[in-house]
């Protein structure tokens, strides 16, 4: 093999790595999408602003010179309560409208978000206060930092979580037997009210979770959540929506695919790629790479 | 004066959009969530013409030109797209045809010879508010007359109950297709016409947020009702001038304005303010019960 041809996979393998890094953050917004939808079949357009509004709270406890810890979970906490409020004001009183106005609603809500967050916090991109040191180790010629390790093993810790949560607690078992069938579930004596708005504080404080980590690596500004929102719902879709396993798989997916594509080839085609791959997924397996192909009933 | 001009000539290209999509979402039922793709197609393809292919004859002429090809490359662009997509249902062709949209738009920002990321500049302008509320005319009433027609009522069944509508012998991927192809070259139209009526295109002004805009405006004046399309559309292009007139302090919240209004009409009166009836359409409807009577 001559000299460039190495070069050549080294390169692959750095972008594979730097997309495993990327899709991970993927993952964590996808969770959100997929499990709200898999219990009231609600396309989540304000997901990404949930993740916004974490990114802030996380800002702004690190402006406050509070450790990164903290941070986190003021992140989480602040996404998990913008949420819990949206959905007691807002998609409850829809829910039994129909789908296309939940859909409407959802729309109006994100937007809502994004243009008073632009005048509240200001449009300008802010960079999040630098907490721990980043560390780069070489394998060869590739480069891993120790922040892109810490998010791919918190992913799979919260995967693990989630697969914990969602077999072995009450609430977890009761979450399940909504995603199945929301009427039946309440006539077994479930407040399935209650366990929406359960689904709506987890999926938005991985979104939190998620925001904090994009912030501190890129910077944090009221339009974030729209691009990576939509990026993360079409993870959530490639791998199948209302399946938990199916969202991590997408969103890994698409950030390897990202990260191939713009760098071997254009980075401003990493948008189109994600479209793309949505795009072929829908023709050839609507409900997804995970998801069963159901029949519409009569 | 020139201000108010391009106020009235903007309303006027936004009523063919909504009606255009109206026609899609209201009365076939299909949720296409892609519309400004459909413009931005119509809008590029008739600047081509504008820009290198125009003819040496009469502006009226060439327009005229231009907005046949703007109609027949938008509509091209929703065959393509249709075929696909209108096998799915619901949120899934919605997610589909947002998809379709942004690739679009992604391809014309890397096209360099409709100016790429910078814009395509120096379209020739052969278009004026005449021209643009003359196309508007048109469009109603063949909206109108599409409403009352055989093909009009069987893709209106086909929102009503896609099954029921089969078994009356409705073909209804035929159905659907056309009437979204129809409606994306109206889009296209409308594209033609802010081609060459601002003289200046730029690929983002085609993206997500304005089908969200254009939906909105049907969903505001009741989907499948044309007299409500008209209104949204004249309600929602004139409420951020008029806070504009009331003041800068105002004006800078109307994007957030604009959002709680959409969330609200859906939490009070989900289907739109006219629903899916028209201004006159009771009144008519009853001479003829009378007329069948005696």
């Amino acid at each position: 093999m001559s000299q460039d041809t190495i070069y050549f996979f080294w390169d692959c393998l750095q972008y594979l790595i730097n997309g495993i890094a990327q899709g991970s953050l993927y993952a964590m917004v996808a969770l959100g999408y997929t499990m709200v939808y898999g219990i009231i079949r609600l396309v989540n357009f304000a997901h990404g602003e949930f993740l916004m509004m974490g990114a802030f709270c996380g800002y702004f406890a690190l402006k406050f010179n509070l450790p990164m810890p903290v941070a986190i979970i003021a992140s989480m906490l602040g996404a998990g309560i913008v949420a819990l409020i949206v959905e007691r004001l807002i998609y409850r009183p829809i829910r039994g409208e129909g789908r296309i106005p939940a859909l409407i609603t959802a729309i109006g809500a994100s937007m809502f978000f994004q243009y008073t967050g632009q005048l509240v916090f200001g449009a300008d991109p802010k960079t999040v206060r630098p907490v721990f040191t980043e560390v780069v180790y070489n394998f060869g010629e590739v480069n891993v930092s120790n922040i892109q390790i810490f998010i791919f093993f918190l992913t799979i810790f919260i995967l693990i979580f989630l697969w914990w949560l969602t077999h072995y607690t009450r609430i977890g078992v009761a979450m399940r037997a909504a995603s199945y069938n929301l009427k039946a579930a309440e006539l077994m004596g479930i407040n399935t009210n209650r366990i929406i708005a359960f689904t709506f504080f987890l999926g938005a404080s991985l979104a939190g979770l998620a925001g904090i980590l994009m912030g501190y690596t890129m910077s944090v500004e009221p339009m974030m959540g729209l691009s990576l929102g939509l990026k993360a719902f079409v993870a959530a879709v490639v791998g199948g929506i209302g399946i938990i396993p199916g969202a991590a798989l997408g969103g890994y997916i698409i950030g390897i695919a990202e990260n191939m594509v713009s760098g071997l080839y254009k980075s401003s085609w990493r948008d189109g790629v994600s479209f793309f791959i949505l795009i072929i997924i829908l023709l050839v397996r609507p409900g997804g790479i995970l998801g069963k192909n159901s029949k519409e009933k009569v | 004066m020139d201000y108010y001009l391009q106020i009235i000539s903007n309303i006027g290209i936004f009523i063919t959009l909504t009606l255009s999509l109206n026609l899609i979402n209201g009365y076939c039922g299909q949720f296409s969530l892609g519309h400004a793709g459909f413009w931005g197609v119509g809008a590029y393809a008739s600047a081509i013409y504008g820009v290198y292919f125009a003819l040496p004859v009469d502006p009226m002429i060439n327009m005229l030109i231009s907005i046949s090809v703007g109609f027949s490359a938008a509509a091209l662009c929703g065959l393509l797209i249709g075929v696909p997509c209108l096998r799915l249902k619901g949120d899934y062709l919605a997610i589909a045809t947002i998809g379709f949209s942004e690739i679009l738009r992604i391809i014309i920002m890397h096209t360099e010879s409709v100016g790429g990321p910078r814009g395509f500049t120096n379209i020739p302008k052969w278009t004026n508010s005449f021209w643009v509320w003359g196309i508007v005319i048109l469009t109603t009433i063949f909206m109108l007359n599409l409403k009352r027609s055989a093909f009009g009522r069987a893709i209106i069944s086909i929102r009503e109950d896609e099954v029921a509508s089969e078994t009356m012998g409705i073909n209804l991927f035929r159905f659907k297709l056309f009437s979204f192809i129809i409606g994306a070259g109206i889009a296209g139209i409308a594209g033609a016409l802010v081609a060459h009526d601002q003289q200046f295109l730029h690929p983002n002004n085609f993206n997500f947020m304005w089908s969200v805009c254009i939906l909105v405006m049907v969903i505001l004046g009741g989907q499948g009702s044309v007299s409500g399309s008209i209104v949204g559309a004249i309600i929602l292009t004139l409420l951020p001038e008029i806070l504009k007139l009331i003041g800068s302090d105002i004006s800078v919240w109307r994007m957030s304005i604009y959002s709680a209004l959409m969330i609200i009409l859906m939490l009070t009166r989900p289907q739109g303010i006219f629903g899916p009836h028209e201004i006159f359409e009771k009144k008519r409807f009853a001479k003829k019960l009378q007329k069948g009577a005696a």
